[in-house]
């Protein structure tokens, strides 16, 4: 899938402070479409705020993000959730919903916004992206019975049932041992060759920024303090952008 | 100096006071929003039946063994006096209309406060920790729809109900100790129990049942979204949802007694 010039978000002077905690300062990033970006920073630099600005979670104090061509700040509810059925969003901790069966957590999004598909669709698509994520055998298990890396496919899959064009990951890899994180990892560079999906993907494991990232963004105190792929921002003299390399390979 | 502590001192007074007036803002908007819902159809009418099987259901067992022994127990303890004016005939009466005026509708609300709100807010509390209901949000799938107008809806057609089975199982259990002591017939127990009570107090106990059942809803579901910081949160929520409720439900039996008086 080649990228395209199209851009499909773009953030610009983005400000985000929580009380004194001033947490963005100025971010300036643009996404163009069918590109993964990733960004990479030490924790509590404002990068899973920076995502759940984007998706109209939070709100900005300061400067514009354009989504898709709409201002996600100033969009009424209707428009916002209109948006947000084009963007997906992977949670962290996956956010299944624990009552339901793994079809259920699939097929619930899809229930809940197009009430014109027929049971067949909806099993269908279910199947679908079940098959996608390799994980077909599960649609009966509950959230409790499943591992961590089993739970993080089954939240991409309740996303890509909804065929978006942009995902935002929030830590994709976090908390998982390092072969589950290689399937994650081919699982997120799959899905924008076969979509064709724009991706911001947020994490601080950089084999997962390697693996799926057409170009990386360094983040340090809530600004983006370099950009560009892998080499070129880890060939810096910069003593944070050194260490936080060193810490992922020793 | 002083001026300084005064400065603070008009700092932190405008501060609180912010907080909490954008608290009142929050919850005014929480609770309109259901109103604004109820306008916007479709309704979610499995999810509704289905919180109503299980509040009802859960609240089953409780409830009888609590309107029960109500009736049994006011029934004795009413006896004595009434005993020594010779008119324990007036027993039925009595218990009809502490029952259906006064008893049922505070206690099924208070039961329900406890045994129902702290479900609804433990739940949606977790759902909210482990950003289920984000998750919700994200999807456009409208999570207040989903989870509170569905909840809210379900405790407003269930106190009542429950309200009205609280006064059956307390009347029989009223009957039972009457009819071991005095010897009446099931008929005249029924005819001397409702002897006394008319449609405007059946009314006002459904009405009372009904503003108790969105009460206890609604805080529940409020305190379950607003939930923060974790498992500890989650406690909160729960605790918060059924003292919160609690308060608010004697606050309106009071009110509601006062409006009904107007009428009489």
């Amino acid at each position: 899938m080649e990228t395209g010039n199209e851009i499909v978000i773009d953030i610009n002077g983005m400000y985000k402070s929580f009380g004194n905690n001033q947490v963005l300062r100025g971010v300036n990033l643009q996404v163009a479409k069918g590109e993964n970006v990733v960004v990479l920073g030490r924790s509590g630099t404002g990068k899973s705020v920076l995502i759940k600005i984007v998706c109209g979670l939070l709100s900005q104090d300061e400067g514009s993000v354009i989504v898709l061509g709409e201002d996600v700040k100033n969009l009424s509810t209707k428009r916002l959730e209109a948006l947000r059925l084009k963007v997906g969003f992977s949670f962290q901790l996956s956010a299944l919903y624990d009552s339901m069966t793994v079809k259920e957590n699939i097929a619930f999004p899809l229930k809940r916004n197009f009430k014109h598909l027929s049971k067949k669709e909806v099993n269908d698509r279910v199947d679908a992206v079940l098959n996608s994520v390799s994980l077909l055998k599960s649609k009966d298990q509950y959230p409790a019975e499943l591992s961590g890396g089993q739970k993080k496919r089954i939240g991409i899959a309740r996303t890509l049932v909804l065929r978006p064009e942009i995902m935002l990951y929030d830590e994709p890899t976090a908390g998982l041992d390092p072969i589950s994180s290689i399937e994650i990892n081919s699982l997120i560079h799959n899905i924008k060759e076969e979509f064709g999906v724009s991706a911001i993907i947020i994490t601080h494991d950089l084999v997962c920024a390697k693996t799926t990232g057409d170009r990386l963004v360094m983040m340090f105190d809530g600004v983006v303090q370099k950009q560009g792929t892998f080499e070129e921002v880890f060939d810096s003299d910069d003593e944070r952008i050194k260490s936080f390399y060193d810490y992922n390979f020793i | 100096m002083e001026i300084n502590t005064a400065r603070k001192r008009k700092y932190y007074l405008s501060k609180g006071m912010d907080g909490f007036l954008i608290k009142i803002t929050t919850i005014a908007r929480f609770v309109g929003n259901y109103f604004v819902q109820l306008l916007r159809p479709p309704y979610e009418f499995s999810e509704i039946v289905r919180q109503c099987y299980k509040i009802g259901c859960d609240s089953l067992p409780l409830i009888s063994l609590t309107g029960f022994i109500i009736g049994i127990v006011f029934t004795k303890q009413s006896r004595p006096s009434l005993s020594d004016f010779g008119a324990t005939s007036w027993l039925p009466s009595l218990i009809g209309i502490a029952v259906v005026k006064a008893l049922a509708p505070l206690v099924t609300a208070l039961i329900c406060a406890g045994k129902v709100g702290s479900s609804i807010g433990a739940e949606l509390g977790a759902m909210k920790v482990t950003e289920q209901i984000e998750a919700m949000d994200v999807s456009a799938s409208k999570p207040y729809k989903y989870l509170v107008f569905t909840r809210v809806t379900a405790c407003i057609f269930m106190v009542p109900m429950l309200m009205l089975f609280t006064s059956l199982v307390a009347m029989m259990g009223s009957y039972i100790n009457i009819s071991v002591n005095e010897h009446i017939s099931l008929t005249t127990f029924v005819a001397n129990a409702f002897d006394k009570i008319n449609f405007l107090d059946l009314k006002a106990s459904m009405i009372k049942a009904v503003v108790f059942g969105f009460t206890i809803g609604m805080v529940a579901c409020y305190n379950g979204f607003s939930t923060t910081r974790g498992t500890e949160g989650v406690g909160k929520a729960a605790n918060a949802a059924v003292v919160t409720s609690m308060y608010l439900i004697f606050i309106e039996e009071l009110m509601i007694v006062q409006i009904i008086g107007w009428f009489r």
